[in-house]
């Protein structure tokens, strides 16, 4: 288990007199063994110096990381140093050692803690064997496309049998299909191997595809914390609204605002509410004619998510009787849009 | 002045002082050159390290004053001019040598003068390695010494040769200049020869060995730092 105590990490601004910058305010989380856990924010919300805080590359002003019940920042270098073969990383630029080969990168934490070098490479063959690449031994990470050389990085990263693997953004360099097979992988190695991974991404369908719980992170704060289905339809702090709903999603400003209209964002959580007219259902049933603005929807796992604005043309009375019909359809959600955007 | 020298009677002359003489100041150029840029790398290599890794942000952080002692040691040994240099050593020369004429004792000042630059060199190939890669390192666990010996200097192999080749044509240069102390090789014949005694054509043909031995360094350099990339995918 992972215990991220009151947290806080502050930086002195580089050219401000005596100005310090909080890039973490007291982050709590506690992340569970064995699970896939998303930290995500916008750039600059301080998602990478929080996973840099849990194997002290940066070491917090204040609070405390305990893994296993070891008070990492206790931990004297040495014995940090060997704690860190259990808390590995791969990252977004995946930072292979590009003068050697495949083999002798992933060899390279082994070297470090002294394994005999046939040792080393009997290992090392079977991590390739594990990312699927090994007749890419001998070759160089310059002769590897993006995906390849991040299958290496994630094999040296096992090869100390680690109990916990850190993602800093690690897809984020790479196209949407090789982004998917390198989230499989991920999902593969924390089921098969019961690594616990902490996956730092900026992108929701990251957090979507493979994590069980995530954390929301918004200049330097947690300001949401819980299982991604639940996050994903019930998106409480604004910061969490943006990443649900990104600009690609439904935006209440696509029509200038008419008239007497009044504004709901219906949420859909679930297969049910996709099964049903339910736009069509809310006209009969009740008499009142929505004009959906815009819509995006799309399906996580065996369920259908998505959301779209409605316009409604009258009273606010009636919109609020639109909002509570709509309610009453399991896993849906309605918000009234704000109308002074 | 020019038309003198290239007579049939200069050239029969440089062609007896060639044969007599050149075939020592090539190997004495040589021998002098790749005997001083050994040494010099076995002093700036580490020094080199040191301005690197030695930094606050560093992977050995080391304390303030000593940087600055070391930076400034460095600085001054650059600046010096080596024509000067080459005196002010002479009495560190007679200590080491047992002389200061001659061509072991040439070796001193341009070891002097060569090792803050080699130091220079090699922190500037260091530089070029990319941070996240040390990061990545360090985040596997490995201790600054291994940092040093296992990524920072074989990730800048290509360049580090780059950056040989620049010393060693440059040490080339400088022993010419220290025929001027009674060093060997193709300098003191030309400064001999050229300066004192007039014989141009000598002087000429000593230049273009020079030369020559400059773009044979050169080129076997590049070839050696291109073979020794392996980021470059076309080869």
């Amino acid at each position: 288990m992972i215990e991220i105590k009151n947290l806080t990490k502050t930086f002195n601004a580089r050219n401000g007199e005596n100005r310090t910058v909080e890039a973490l305010k007291n982050v709590n989380l506690t992340i569970s063994d064995g699970s896939i856990y998303g930290i995500i924010g916008m750039s600059g919300a301080g998602k990478s110096t929080l996973v840099r805080c849990i194997n002290m590359l940066e070491r917090p002003t204040e609070g405390s990381v305990i893994i296993d019940g070891v008070d990492m920042g206790a931990l004297k270098e040495k014995e940090l140093r060997a704690k860190r073969k259990e808390v590995t990383m791969i990252f977004q630029s995946f930072n292979l050692l590009m003068q050697r080969t495949c083999l002798k990168n992933i060899c390279f934490p082994l070297e470090l803690v002294g394994v005999k070098k046939a040792d080393a490479e009997k290992r090392a063959m079977e991590l390739l064997e594990i990312v699927g690449l090994p007749d890419k031994a001998n070759a160089y990470p310059a002769q590897l496309s993006g995906g390849q050389q991040q299958r290496i990085a994630i094999a040296r990263a096992l090869a100390t049998n680690p109990k916990v693997l850190l993602c800093d953004e690690a897809t984020s360099a790479l196209d949407p299909k090789t982004t998917h097979q390198i989230l499989e992988l991920i999902k593969d190695i924390n089921k098969k191997l019961g690594i616990t991974c902490i996956v730092i991404t900026h992108q929701m369908s990251v957090v979507e595809e493979i994590c069980d719980r995530v954390a929301i992170l918004e200049n330097g704060e947690v300001v949401e914390e819980g299982e991604v289905t639940d996050i994903f339809s019930h998106p409480k702090s604004s910061a969490a609204r943006h990443l649900v709903y990104p600009d690609g999603g439904v935006n209440p400003d696509i029509l200038a605002l008419r008239e007497g209209e009044q504004r709901v964002r219906v949420v859909f959580n679930g297969a049910v509410a996709t099964e049903r007219p339910l736009i069509a259902q809310l006209a009969i049933d009740l008499g009142i004619e929505a004009s959906i603005l815009g819509a995006s929807t799309k399906s996580i796992g065996e369920r259908a998510y998505g959301n779209m604005i409605l316009g409604i043309m009258g009273s606010k009375e009636k919109m609020l009787r639109a909002k509570e019909y709509l309610e009453a359809v399991p896993d849906v959600i309605v918000e009234e849009v704000e109308n002074d955007a | 002045m020019l038309s003198k020298a290239f007579t049939a009677e200069a050239w029969n002359e440089a062609v007896a002082i060639i044969q007599s003489e050149f075939g020592l100041a090539v190997w004495e150029t040589l021998y002098v050159t790749v005997l001083a840029t050994a040494l010099a790398i076995i002093i700036g290599l580490p020094l080199g390290v040191l301005l690197v890794v030695g930094e606050k942000n560093g992977v050995l952080p080391l304390p303030k004053w000593f940087m600055a002692i070391l930076g400034a040691f460095i600085n001054i040994l650059r600046s010096v001019p080596f024509l000067i240099l080459m005196i002010l050593v002479i009495p560190l020369t007679r200590a080491i040598v047992g002389t200061s004429v001659g061509t072991m004792a040439s070796v001193v000042p341009l070891v002097i003068a060569a090792f803050p630059f080699i130091a220079r060199l090699v922190e500037s190939s260091l530089r070029e390695v990319n941070p996240n890669i040390i990061e990545m390192a360090q985040s596997t666990g490995a201790s600054p010494f291994q940092i040093i010996w296992k990524v920072m200097i074989p990730e800048s192999v290509p360049s580090l040769i780059s950056n040989a080749t620049i010393a060693i044509t440059t040490i080339l240069g400088y022993s010419a200049m220290s025929g001027i102390i009674g060093g060997g090789g193709l300098g003191k014949i030309a400064i001999n020869y050229g300066y004192y005694r007039y014989k141009y054509l000598v002087m000429f043909i000593a230049v273009i060995l020079l030369v020559l031995i400059v773009e044979i360094f050169q080129r076997i350099g590049t070839k050696l730092a291109v073979k020794s990339d392996k980021r470059l995918k076309n080869k």
